[in-house]
């Protein structure tokens, strides 16, 4: 019963959906208060109905009701409470009512922020989301309906595909769907921006902390997803360049572009037109994200099942939205008022610089992914693009990026001193440069990649803090001094300082990995095996027993110029119910730095392949990208987007610019 | 410097950058790609040996066999061909006799292909959408069975 509510409230929703999309946009056309007033009310309607349907699904999944066709072919009764729930969003069908419910709340969200979005921008914004919702509604109910009944029930069902039953699937989608669909935000101011035809800072200063919001979560969604995949698939890689890892990587390296000329707009009244387009083509990534994964075109642990009908469906939004988005922005915006121009030296052309690299980084990765498939359809040839490709083409392009971004970070705003900012960064620079040189000293005849990268990233954490302390010391003061000015200055100054801190401690990360070191062996207990200084020796194969799955547990000592350092435990794991193996790697964490080790399949004489890594700092990629997001949140709390849009008596761009 | 000016020094740089990346692709367009082949195309195509590529197929069974340090051999086939793959490492998870397997590596001699990776999948129904396509095309095809019980 409970399930056809949920069914219901979700066609329910839809009905909601077609009003808010029409009515508003009708009102904000001909200037009617009530009729935009629609808007948010039912926006907030909509929001109730597609959480109830949600809960519906939980509840069903939570009782293991088997009626539900959803239910029996990603549940099983003997599944750990936490992956019953997050199962809810481990199949298709359960992940797009995740998607629709993100939606309809980030919609409402904007719906009750009342008194600081203009009426108009609110009422056309919704309406732009509302289509979207629309859109997914529609999706879901015609060809993913959750709530199909099976008749007769099973008395069990069939499990979660054992690869995700593991706590970061519970967090890894989630964290992405905020992202990606924090930026239809953007994407719907953009379009209501286009649809009015008027755009200015303010607008700028509230779309803002919805691209810094929606980009701090992807953030942390792909590096949750890139470290399952290292601990999940036993293979010890953290990024493989697959097509699924780059349809998130696109949107969010448009979302950093995004991100960076907002603040230009904001501050300079500047890039207008670029940044209302660049709203548009970070969202339709993220769309175009949603096809690649959902629609089967590609095979992956995303992909559920494959059914055409869906991927058409979904290529159909891709075009609806993109095409009328493209089209929208071709007719509207030549009619918006061209921002100033501003000299090249300078904080904005520094971000201009950011953006031209981000935004050619995307299109390499954009050429590298698509390429294959369109060569496919059209020739039949099959070709892969793998990590060699992007090693040439995307490396080349975002290493001169980090290199500037310090000095892009010190240089003045309007119009900057090129030489007076290489000079605040010379300690920097020296400190990174010799800590650079003294690795390769040390690591004579080592890989050279590992110790330049490591002077790189130690630049962008030294240059990224160095902006806060020129800022807060000068030569005389007293502690006390310093630390005043330094807690005075704006939170956002610290957000940027911390997120950038944040690519240099990845980037560290990154380039440790080239003194990453691996063996291979073949053990039986009391055989022991090595990679760099670290050893294992397997004690002893035990199996062992859950509810749902068997375990062949190698239990290892590892040690470290015959220091022992403990032991850890990596398994072989067979899920009864799909009778399909996993590895379960065993991971310890050294420092920054992990032994990792997978296991072979057990042969009939007691011995067992084992494959041994030690990564050194490996851990800096997944926490730099936490710091990364960080500084975002940190960002999201400064006091000017705290206290809303400015007063309307002070229009103009002027008016919204802080001294700094 | 005027309005002008400062267009031009943005369009230039714009310009240059796309250049450059432009440049990148097409040189990694030739030189990092790797084709996909089934045993059959390797005599078909005449694919010489130090040639990297992609094999996909089926692992013929009774014919894996390890040897010592993780060395393990097993024969690559499809419907017209096969050819002996030699890979050493760990197998994954759903590596077994009569799957589907993609692996990569190079040629080494017209009958030896030495992989360095042999991808296998996240699902146990999984047959590699490329092997699938050739075992289509070449008739011998029995996936619905294979796939999984799905209604809509």
């Amino acid at each position: 019963m409970l399930v056809e509510a949920g069914h219901f409230a979700l066609a329910l929703a839809l009905g909601l959906s077609l009003i808010q999309f029409v009515v508003p946009l009708w009102g904000a056309r001909a200037n009617d208060p009530v009729l935009m007033a629609v808007g948010p009310a039912t926006a907030v309607a909509v929001l109730i109905c597609i959480a109830f349907s949600f809960l519906s699904l939980t509840a069903a999944y939570v009782t293991s009701d088997f009626s539900v066709l959803n239910v029996v072919e990603n549940s099983h009764s003997t599944k750990p409470l936490i992956y019953k729930i997050s199962g809810v969003w481990g199949n298709h069908e359960g992940s797009m009512l995740l998607w629709v419910l993100i939606l309809a709340l980030f919609g409402s969200v904007v719906a009750l922020s009342r008194n600081s979005i203009p009426a108009r921008l609110q009422a056309n914004t919704l309406a732009v989301q509302a289509a979207i919702t629309i859109a997914f509604l529609l999706f879901v109910l015609t060809t993913s309906n959750p709530f199909t009944r099976v008749v007769p029930a099973p008395v069990e069902g069939q499990d979660l595909n054992p690869l995700l039953q593991d706590p970061g699937l519970a967090i890894h989608p989630p964290l992405l769907y905020i992202g990606y669909v924090g930026f239809s935000i953007s994407f719907a101011f953009a379009c209501a921006a286009l649809i009015d035809g008027r755009i200015d800072a303010v607008w700028a200063r509230i779309v803002r902390p919805w691209t810094l919001g929606a980009w701090a979560f992807l953030t942390l969604g792909i590096a949750m997803g890139s470290y399952w995949a290292y601990y999940e698939l036993g293979w010890g890689g953290w990024w493989f360049w697959d097509p699924v890892e780059n349809a998130s990587l696109m949107p969010w390296l448009a979302g950093t572009a995004l991100l960076h000329s907002t603040v230009v707009m904001e501050k300079r009244d500047a890039l207008k037109v670029w940044t209302i387009l660049l709203a548009i083509l970070t969202f339709s990534l993220s769309l175009l994200g949603t096809f690649l994964v959902r629609s089967g075109v590609l095979t992956s642990v995303h992909s559920f099942a494959v059914d055409p009908a869906r991927g058409t469906f979904i290529l159909g939004i891709l075009i609806i939205f993109i095409g009328g988005s493209l089209a929208l922005f071709a007719w509207r915006a030549p009619l918006l008022k061209q921002g100033g121009l501003f000299a090249p030296v300078s904080r904005e052309g520094a971000l201009v610089v950011n953006n031209l690299f981000l935004a050619t980084a995307c299109a390499t990765v954009f050429i590298g992914t698509l390429y294959p498939m369109a060569l496919e359809a059209l020739t039949g040839e099959k070709i892969s693009v793998g990590a060699p490709f992007f090693n040439v083409t995307f490396l080349p392009l975002i290493v001169p990026l980090l290199l500037l971004l310090p000095l892009g970070q010190t240089l003045a705003w309007k119009r900057g001193n090129f030489l007076g900012a290489a000079q605040r960064l010379y300690v920097a620079f020296g400190l990174a440069l010799l800590a650079a040189l003294a690795l390769l000293a040390f690591e004579h005849g080592g890989p050279v990649a590992a110790p330049l990268g490591i002077g790189l990233g130690l630049f962008l954490v030294l240059g990224s803090l160095n902006e806060i302390v020129t800022r807060s010391w000068s030569r005389g003061n007293s502690l006390s001094t310093v630390w005043r000015r330094a807690s005075g200055l704006p939170r956002s100054a610290w957000g940027t300082s911390i997120a950038h801190a944040g690519v240099g401690l990845t980037v560290i990360g990154i380039a440790a990995t080239a003194w990453g070191v691996e063996g291979l062996g073949t053990l039986k207990p009391g055989q022991s095996l090595k990679a760099g200084a670290y050893e294992a020796r397997l004690e002893r194969l035990v199996p062992r027993i859950e509810a749902n799955y068997r375990d062949d547990v190698a239990v290892m000592t590892i040690s470290r110029g015959g220091r022992e350092l403990g032991t850890l435990e990596t398994m072989k794991r067979l899920y009864v119910t799909r009778g399909m193996p996993t590895t379960e790697a065993g991971i310890m964490t050294v420092g920054l730095g992990q032994v990792y080790a997978s296991l072979g399949e057990v042969q009939p004489d007691g011995s067992v392949g084992v494959r041994l890594y030690h990564k050194p700092l490996v851990l800096l990629i997944w926490l730099g990208s936490v710091v990364m997001a960080a500084g975002g949140a940190l960002s999201l709390t400064d006091r000017r987007l705290r206290i809303g849009a400015p007063a309307r008596a002070k229009p103009g761009p002027a008016a919204a610019v802080p001294a700094e | 410097m005027t309005r002008k000016q400062r267009r031009l020094t943005l369009i230039g740089a714009a310009g240059c950058v796309l250049a450059l990346a432009l440049g990148l692709v097409l040189f990694a367009m030739n030189d990092t790609i790797v084709f996909f082949n089934s045993p059959a195309d390797i005599q078909a195509k005449n694919v010489r040996p130090g040639t990297r590529f992609r094999l996909g197929g089926l692992v013929k069974e009774g014919t894996v066999r390890r040897n010592s340090d993780q060395q393990v051999t097993f024969v690559v086939m499809d419907a017209e061909g096969s050819i002996e793959v030699s890979y050493k490492g760990l197998l994954p998870d759903l590596f077994r006799e009569g799957q589907g397997i993609v692996a990569e590596g190079v040629l080494e001699s017209p009958s030896i292909f030495r992989a360095d990776t042999v991808l296998a999948k996240h699902d146990e129904n999984y047959m590699p959408r490329e092997v699938a396509d050739t075992l289509k095309r070449q008739g011998h095809w029995q996936g619905e069975a294979n796939a999984s019980p799905r209604t809509q």
